[in-house]
């Protein structure tokens, strides 16, 4: 994924699904700055007439302007955020929809992102940082040139000379001094850049190898390497600490010219009869009460320049082409028995160069369940997604029924193949609206029989709640072995004729999946079912074993062949039951107790 | 002047935290970083500069115009009180570049001095102080998450200052000018914080209830997103645009509500301030049209007015950049006074080198069940024992608490003949040689790696220590061979290769106990076979306790002590 930022006219080009509101919000703030302008101005007018003294009626109408525009400022204020962020969100809900369409088409092999739970996280909260377009962007950039362009002709219809005098100010302002800081504040953050990159790691090593230190009392040592990085990044910030203040100092300097010039020629055009001497407080009080309009441009310049870079990880994702693409005319999936083969398939995900499929042949028949082994990296989940249509085939025939996949719409092929992935995901809601992604129309007591089946009758009658009981987000109140529990249970519930089971045992324990295994392959029985696996426990049980290594099968047979063969499955066998440790250690008192499923079950219990 | 302008859609939590807290300096910060107490006087002296230029600018400014518009004086005749003015402008301009610098000035220096802060806690914290933390969380926020605290120095602190000084110099000499201005402002200006904090005591229980639901409604794109594949799986994927339009459209009105009380108070705010300035525009006015003042104390009155509510707009406006700030100096604070969690020991040598363990209970914090439960063990000087049993039955556990990084619930722990309540632990484990089940690597040579276990290891040393390790071969790989840099956590070197270098460790310390926690198990076959003769060498002779699974290390030791199985939750 790229960080090029997105051009300016397409980012802005967001905020077109509100429009209108943006519009009203602009008129609503230019009207807030705007009234506290005109405020200084008809105040400087209302009182250089009252010291000529005329009748207090001709007065009235600069009286009534005066608080008409000191009351409109606060409700004009409020009325600018709310419309505003009411646009802001109508914006976000439009993009929202529109990128999970493009998302939607690509998961998840047309993205790499799938494969990484922060990189989605990246995305979704790209998006959501991309309201900043309306709030703190356009809004203050429109607000700014609306005010703007109406002070300087204002200006300019009571004094041309001090007309020019304000907008050269606010035109340096807004776009000089933006440019200057943000240059200076990019050169000062690259002079940090290495001090803080050494302070970082110093701190990483402090904590993450603090058992370490502490036992080999190096930790003085180690404190001394933080010092003197953070006593090199101390003295770099406080040696361009000058540096940045100097935005604001140009500013308020620009605004104190800008005022001092358009009095200065003021009192001169007063002094030559040019100029109404009862306009030269206006003139002399305006231009500091416009530069507020100044003030937030910087900070817009900066959250550009962010979204920019937001919006093009984020059009990125919704250029990417589908890699999956339905024929226009799908043929029909019929009624099954059905069956699926792989015949010398060749697969690789997009933007990757090796192929991880070298010409794989395949076949799950009705009925039969095949186990699919080999080392990570071998191609295992890969060949799981060219069997649920996620991944096209570069070469070589994928058929559903004999009929070749790219001729089935890819939703069909799904209603025949189903998956267990690796890293199932619930949802953040309660178990029983996750197991019904499954089937829509499941009763409470077939939500419960299922969840009985995969082994989890015990822990769901010990639930307070039940089936309401909450998951958490990404069901992280569930343990691993009950989160795959749950996900099996699932896709027991769609009921799919033929179920491809990536790995499910992968995130848990040695005792823990091989739990899971062994209630797998009893459950699976009489069911087509691939079963990709790095464990071998149980694969006695099961039709076809197939070694994959490198994407290309290196050995297929039952069991007993394969360890008779003495080839790479019973040297892989031996192995496994030779050094049978498990991937993590303590803390964890429930993991290794010899009926690892009650311990998985319970240890959730915990946290439920 | 948008005070909530962050608080969007995204995170209107904003809002709600304004109210929380009032405005005030927080002492810790004034403890923890002196730097900021001179940064206090600093701004007060800022404060009070700044005031007398604003008085002085309103002041020439009406001099002049009067002068002109009143006296019908030319520019020339004007030109001392014009010239005057225009170094008051480029007065108040150095004045602002002055304060800024020195704030982000005392910001570095206080962001260093809780950084050290923070580091030195964190050293005396230790491992089982730290591992109920987020560790990555906690190095964020040491190094980047400190620098939030540049805008509370730079534009927060400074203008709590200026909102007291300059109202109450500007009310002083307004009053000298009209007393009747002087008397509004003073009025007025106390009723703002006081009716936003009415407004937001009001609305705080309905804003709060509203967060929470708020916060379900903001995650879920994010798990509809991050469900993606599950939903194509189940062939419910394009039926959920619609729903996130609907919840999207929900949190939409549902943030609406929310920002309608939450913008009150800035709504507040904003209406006094400007209505007071009218107020006074309009009393000056009058009075002026009456002829009860002058025009010129009419124009200084009106333009000192506004700069007398500005620096608590302004105040309102940055409340972010310091709540930012302070919520990321708070976790530090939390982490400073955070109590002790390890052993801390004694001031007992220990004598010789045996280990008895008798009765020992330990339960980590937060679980029901404990790691180990009365377990016993008895290493004699010169012995070597390995310690098997299944995963999870606390091995690693016995290894910390005779390490000193773990205080046991109960039992008697004595090492090298002294209580482990008495035990000098420094000393104790300057005799120990250790290589942890998952070593970490620290980011520097893989020389200076290996003299972590002896500081002034020779290179001849430290070379025959990463030899006997296993490691001459792919050290030689290495393009700077020893002297090569790694990464963090020892990026550049496989997991096998890692727990080489920590054996490394043990062989360069040689001290007379080891304790080695499956110190072969990342490695292959070939490899493990010319680790293990290494093991037997460095083992002969010193008192040693290894944790093994493969039956090859096990074979090394004397004896072999077999931890039962954890308690299993019924």
């Amino acid at each position: 994924m790229s960080d090029h930022p997105a051009s300016v006219g397409r980012t802005l080009g967001i905020a077109h699904a509100a429009r209108r509101r943006l519009a009203q919000a602009s008129l609503l703030g230019a009207g807030a700055i705007g009234a506290s302008i005109a405020l200084m101005g008809t105040s400087a007018w209302l009182i250089s007439r009252a010291s000529q003294h005329p009748s207090e009626a001709s007065l009235t109408l600069a009286i009534v302007g005066v608080q008409f525009f000191g009351l409109s400022r606060g409700f004009f204020r409020y009325g600018e955020r709310l419309v505003g962020h009411d646009a802001a969100l109508r914006v976000l809900a439009d993009l929202r929809v529109r990128v999970y369409r493009s998302l939607e088409a690509l998961a998840p092999a047309g993205l790499p992102t799938f494969r990484r739970g922060d990189l989605v996280a990246r995305v979704v909260d790209d998006v959501d940082s991309l309201q900043d377009v309306v709030l703190r962007v356009i809004q203050p950039f429109a607000v700014a040139i609306l005010v703007g362009v109406t002070t300087v002709a204002a200006m300019w219809w009571l004094l041309p000379q001090a007309g020019l005098v304000l907008l050269i100010a606010l035109l340096v302002s807004a776009t000089a001094v933006p440019w200057l800081t943000g240059r200076l504040a990019t050169r000062a953050e690259s002079r940090q850049a290495t001090a803080r990159g050494e302070l970082s790691a110093g701190v990483v090593d402090l904590i993450e190898g603090a058992p370490e230190l502490v036992v080999m009392g190096a930790t003085d040592g180690q404190l001394a390497r933080i010092d003197a990085s953070d006593g090199v990044l101390r003295s770099i910030a406080r040696r361009g600490a000058g540096t940045t203040g100097i935005g604001l100092g140009l500013t308020t300097a620009l605004a104190g010219l800008a005022s001092w010039g358009a009095l200065t020629l003021g009192v001169h055009a007063t002094h030559a009869g040019s100029l109404n001497g009862a306009l030269l407080a206006v003139l002399a009080l305006v231009p500091l009460a416009a530069f507020e309009l100044v003030s937030p441009l910087p900070a817009a310049t900066q959250a550009l320049q962010r979204s920019r870079v937001a919006a093009g990880r984020v059009f990125d994702a919704m250029d990417a082409s589908p890699v999956v693409v339905d024929p226009d005319v799908p043929v029909q999936v019929g009624d099954g028995p059905h069956s699926l083969a792989l015949r010398g398939v060749w697969a690789s995900y997009p933007g990757s160069a090796r192929p991880a499929l070298r010409g794989v042949d395949l076949d799950l028949r009705p009925g039969r369940r095949v186990a699919l082994v080999g080392p990570s990296g071998a191609g295992k989940s890969t060949l799981a997604d060219v069997l649920v249509r996620f991944l096209p085939v570069d070469a070589g025939d994928a058929t559903l029924d004999g009929i070749p996949m790219e001729r089935l719409a890819a939703d069909d092929v799904r209603r025949v193949v189903g998956l267990v992935e690796q890293n199932p995901h619930l949802f953040d809601t309660t178990l029983a609206e996750n197991l019904r992604i499954g089937r829509r129309s499941s009763t409470d007591e077939e939500l419960a029989g299922v969840l009985t089946r995969v082994g989890l009758g015990d822990w769901l009658s010990g639930l307070p709640r039940g089936l309401a009981t909450e998951v958490g987000s990404m069901g992280t109140r569930l343990s691993g072995g009950q989160r795959q529990r749950v996900a099996v249970a699932r896709a027991f519930l769609a009921d799919f004729p033929i179920l491809v089971l990536d790995e499910p045992a992968e995130h848990l324990d040695a005792a823990a999946a091989d739990a899971l295994t062994t209630d797998l392959l009893a459950l699976t029985e009489g069911r087509s079912t691939l079963f990709i696996t790095h464990r071998l426990t149980g694969l006695e049980r099961v039709d076809e074993i197939v070694v994959l290594d490198g994407g290309r099968v290196v050995e297929r047979g039952t069991h007993t062949e394969l360890l008779a063969s003495g080839g790479r499955y019973a040297g892989l066998w031996w192995e496994e039951r030779m050094s049978d440790r498990p991937i993590h250690d303590e803390p964890s008192p429930g993991r290794a107790s010899p009926g690892g499923l009650r311990a998985a079950i319970t240890e959730g219990s915990d946290t439920l | 002047m948008d005070a909530g302008a962050k608080a969007t859609g995204r995170d209107p939590s904003h809002g709600a935290t304004r109210e929380r807290r009032g405005g005030a300096l927080d002492s810790r910060l004034l403890r923890y970083a002196r730097t900021t107490r001179r940064f206090v006087v600093l701004a007060v002296a800022v404060g009070g500069a700044t005031a007398l230029l604003v008085v002085a600018q309103a002041s020439l400014i009406a001099t002049i115009v009067a002068g002109a518009f009143v006296e019908h004086r030319s520019v020339t005749s004007l030109r001392t009180p014009i010239a005057v003015l225009l170094a008051v402008i480029a007065g108040r301009a150095a004045l602002a570049w002055a304060a800024e610098r020195a704030a982000h000035r005392a910001s570095a220096s206080a962001k260093s001095e809780l950084r050290r802060a923070a580091s030195a806690r964190v050293a005396t914290l230790g491992p089982s102080g730290l591992e109920r933390r987020d560790t990555g969380q906690l190095s964020v926020l040491m190094t980047t998450g400190v620098d939030a605290l540049d805008g509370y120095f730079s534009r927060y602190l400074p203008q709590l200052f200026l909102a007291v000084i300059v109202p109450v110099t500007i009310i002083g000499v307004v009053a000298g000018a009209d007393w009747v201005s002087a008397a509004l402002i003073a009025v007025s200006l106390p009723l703002i914080p006081l009716f936003m904090a009415l407004v937001g005591a009001t609305t705080k229980d309905r804003t709060a209830a509203r967060m929470r639901s708020l916060q379900k409604l903001a995650g879920h794109f994010l798990d509809v997103v991050a469900g993606l594949p599950t939903l194509k799986v189940f062939g419910r994927a394009k039926a959920q645009a619609r729903s996130i339009a609907a919840v999207t459209d929900r949190y939409r009105s549902a943030t609406m509500a929310t920002l309608r009380l939450t913008f009150l108070s800035s709504l507040i705010l904003e209406l006094l301030a400007t209505v007071s300035v009218a107020l006074v525009a309009v009393a000056v006015g009058l009075r002026l049209l009456g002829g009860h003042m002058s025009f010129e104390d009419a124009l200084f009155v009106l333009v000192l007015a506004p700069e007398a509510y500005l620096p608590l707009r302004a105040l309102g406006a940055n409340y972010h950049a310091s709540a930012d700030g302070m919520k990321a100096a708070e976790e530090i604070f939390e982490l400073l006074e955070e109590p002790e969690a390890g052993p801390t020991g004694g001031a007992t040598r220990p004598a010789g080198t045996a280990i008895r363990i008798a009765g020992l209970d330990v339960t980590y914090p937060g679980r029901r069940l404990p790691a180990l439960h009365d377990a016993a063990l008895a290493v004699e000087p010169g012995e070597t024992v390995a310690l098997t049993g299944p995963s999870g039955c606390g091995k690693s556990t016995l290894l910390s608490v005779i390490l000193g990084l773990r205080l046991p619930d109960a039992g008697t722990v004595t090492l090298g003949g002294v209580d482990l309540t008495d035990l000098d632990l420094a000393d104790w484990r300057r005799h120990i040689g250790w290589v942890p089940q998952r070593p970490h690597l620290f980011a520097r040579s893989v020389a200076d790696n290996v003299r972590l276990g002896r500081a002034d290891a020779s290179d001849a040393e430290v070379a025959a220590a990463l030899d006997a390790a296993g490691l001459t071969e792919v050290v030689r790989r290495l393009p700077l061979g020893a002297d090569t840099p790694l990464g963090e956590g020892g990026a550049g070197l496989s997991a096998g290769e890692r727990q080489r270098v920590s054996l490394a460790r043990a062989f360069v310390r040689d001290a007379p106990i080891l304790l080695l926690d499956e110190p072969t198990a990342s490695l292959d076959n070939e490899t493990e076979a010319d680790v293990l003769s290494a093991i037997r060498t460095l083992v002969s002779g010193r008192t040693a306790l290894i944790v093994a699974h493969r039956p090859a290390l096990a074979a090394l030791a004397d004896r072999v002590v077999e931890l039962p199985a954890a308690l299993v939750p019924a």
